[in-house]
């Protein structure tokens, strides 16, 4: 593998990443659980859907074979997108989207940190814009899971459930493969073993300041680095690509 | 002062056309009438983000993805203002809220139609919001001062969205036949019912007087619903779709089209709780807010508890 191709794989999974996290945080808009949240939660679906169409034009453009970025989005199958499986996991209450979404901010929090440093100055541009927004999401989404674990009893419970059911999707955030070896060889992409410390770290806090327990010896589910997924992602497509694979030569 | 007195200094100031402010003294009906019409406004805003938001997971490129989200957001915002405008005369969001989701409220029939494909998100951007603009400019000099404001903000975002449902248009219309078909679909099935946001005829409409007096409204559901008519179709010419109306003719004597009346049968249903979607969209209302009451106890629950401890440090 080329550093080149490295670099559009590695690309191309950030862009999953965020578009499918966006395409199910929008499923909220407009059915929020009051109007202020409704808001907040659309705010950042928006911010995470921009991030994800930046990094697959670049993707797009490192690829060199004439697609653009909705290409990429509209016309690739479940098992060529390789988002994190904790990404396309279901909505459910609203205690879930948030423990979900507080996951992967605080994930996404020290990640686009270190990839602000990328020698990459695309990647590193995305990141830095990034690290603002996320910043504001981190903020949010604790505050969310600090009231849902000592507010209420149904409240705790339901973000106690979120933490035990999402946990086993944690560990997929973090792996490595050929790809990853290559491109921080070049000081272009993270290491992810100093992103899990400072994660781990964070959240464990975040957990015991919400009163809520932190899972033990979960075994994690993996896959989506080979394009495996659960099997909610194949929805999730045949819903977003229906239109442009319906008319295949429109522009829109 | 006596009631004449204030009654006096409310008139006043109708005359010299200065706004009303919440401390101001004023007449029970007008500020009846302002809750009434504020809070139609805000509702109309949460639900239209029902039939918008129905295609944010479909929407057929990244960059319109994006567009639709900020749009129904910006949607969700006019509702937060004009509920805080609604506040300032004296009654609670909660009671607000709790109208609309039994019924007794109303909110704008526009969005009791479904959005069946991506081009009715273009014409709903283009010929709604177009509507809606031109009811609303004039509520930017609107005699209630913190309505006034509020619209004034509104309407900026208003003419925003109505360039980008334009633009969706555009593409469908200069894009493929199938793309095309879809638009004059679209435009087939939203001309009148955009027609029906004006109001019932000038003859029929009840609350329209007093709104004039108060300078709530400045011109007539007719006179509207006709420039809204001669702004359209050149736009409608523009795009190589045709206007589904037989009788559409321009009529040099009054300098505007002729055109046939919306069905105000069909309108009138709607209103009263017969269109496609009234069910559905008052069903979605009530499901967020019946399955948000958890999160909104539990926000309240914890706010308590640390008012608790920082009282005891």
């Amino acid at each position: 593998m080329t550093t080149q191709e490295a670099l559009f794989q590695y690309t191309l999974r950030l862009g999953d990443t965020n578009l499918i996290l966006g395409q199910r945080l929008s499923e909220w808009t407009g059915h929020g659980p009051f109007l202020e949240e409704d808001l907040a939660l659309t705010n950042i679906a928006l911010d995470i859907t921009g991030t994800a169409k930046s990094l697959l034009e670049y993707a797009a453009t490192l690829e060199g074979k004439g697609r653009t970025e909705d290409d990429l989005a509209y016309f690739r199958n479940d098992r060529q997108y390789f988002n994190a499986q904790i990404t396309e996991q279901p909505n459910g209450d609203y205690a879930r989207t948030i423990v979900r979404q507080a996951i992967i901010d605080c994930f996404d929090f020290y990640f686009y940190t270190e990839l602000a440093k990328s020698k990459d100055e695309t990647l590193a541009g995305i990141a830095q814009k990034s690290i603002k927004e996320v910043t504001y999401h981190l903020r949010h989404t604790s505050s969310w899971v600090e009231r849902f674990g000592d507010g209420t009893e149904e409240s705790h419970n339901k973000a106690q459930t979120a933490v035990n059911e999402l946990w086993q999707y944690t560990g997929e955030l973090f792996e490595m493969n050929e790809v990853d070896a290559i491109l921080i060889k070049e000081g272009i992409a993270v290491d992810l073993k100093i992103v899990k410390e400072k994660w781990e770290k964070h959240i464990t806090e975040l957990l015991e300041k919400s009163t809520l327990t932190k899972p033990e010896n979960v075994f994690m589910q993996t896959g989506s680095r080979k394009g495996i997924h659960t099997e909610h992602l194949a929805y999730i497509l045949a819903e977003m690509q229906a239109l442009p694979r319906m008319f295949p030569d429109a522009k829109w | 002062m006596e009631l004449n007195k204030f009654e006096d200094v409310f008139e006043g100031k109708l005359a010299k056309n200065e706004m009303v402010e919440p401390k101001d003294w004023m007449p029970d009906n007008y500020r009846k009438h302002l809750i009434r019409q504020i809070s139609q406004h805000a509702h109309s805003e949460i639900v239209g983000m029902l039939p918008e938001g129905n295609w944010i997971t479909r929407a057929p490129s990244l960059r319109s993805k994006v567009v639709l989200l900020a749009k129904v957001q910006d949607e969700g915002g006019h509702g937060l203002y004009l509920y805080t405008a609604a506040e300032t005369l004296g009654v609670s969001r909660d009671e607000l809220l709790n109208n609309l989701h039994t019924g007794k409220a109303k909110y704008s029939s526009i969005f009791n139609y479904p959005t069946l494909t991506w081009a009715d998100i273009g014409a709903v951007g283009w010929l709604v919001d177009g509507a809606a603009i031109m009811n609303q400019v004039m509520l930017q000099r609107t005699s209630y001062g913190p309505y006034a404001r509020a619209m004034v903000r509104i309407c900026k975002e208003e003419s925003f969205h109505q360039r980008q449902g334009f633009e969706i248009m555009t593409r469908l219309a200069f894009g493929t036949e199938d793309q095309k078909a879809m638009a004059q679909d679209a435009l087939n099935r939203w001309w009148y019912p955009t027609m029906m946001m004006f109001g019932p005829p000038d003859a029929e409409s009840p609350n329209s007087e007093n709104a004039m007096k108060w300078r709530i409204k400045r011109e007539t559901n007719d006179q509207l619903r006709q420039k809204f008519v001669n702004q359209t179709v050149p736009q409608v010419e523009y795009l190589g779709l045709t206007v589904p109306d037989a009788n559409l003719k321009w009529n040099e004597a009054k300098k505007g089209y002729d055109y046939s009346e919306p069905n105000w049968v069909e309108f009138k249903n709607v209103i009263s709780g017969n269109g496609p979607c009234n069910k559905e969209r008052l069903a979605a209302r009530n499901k967020a807010h019946d399955e948000g009451a958890w999160v909104r106890e539990a926000a309240q629950a914890f706010a308590k508890k640390r008012k608790e401890v920082y009282a005891a440090a």
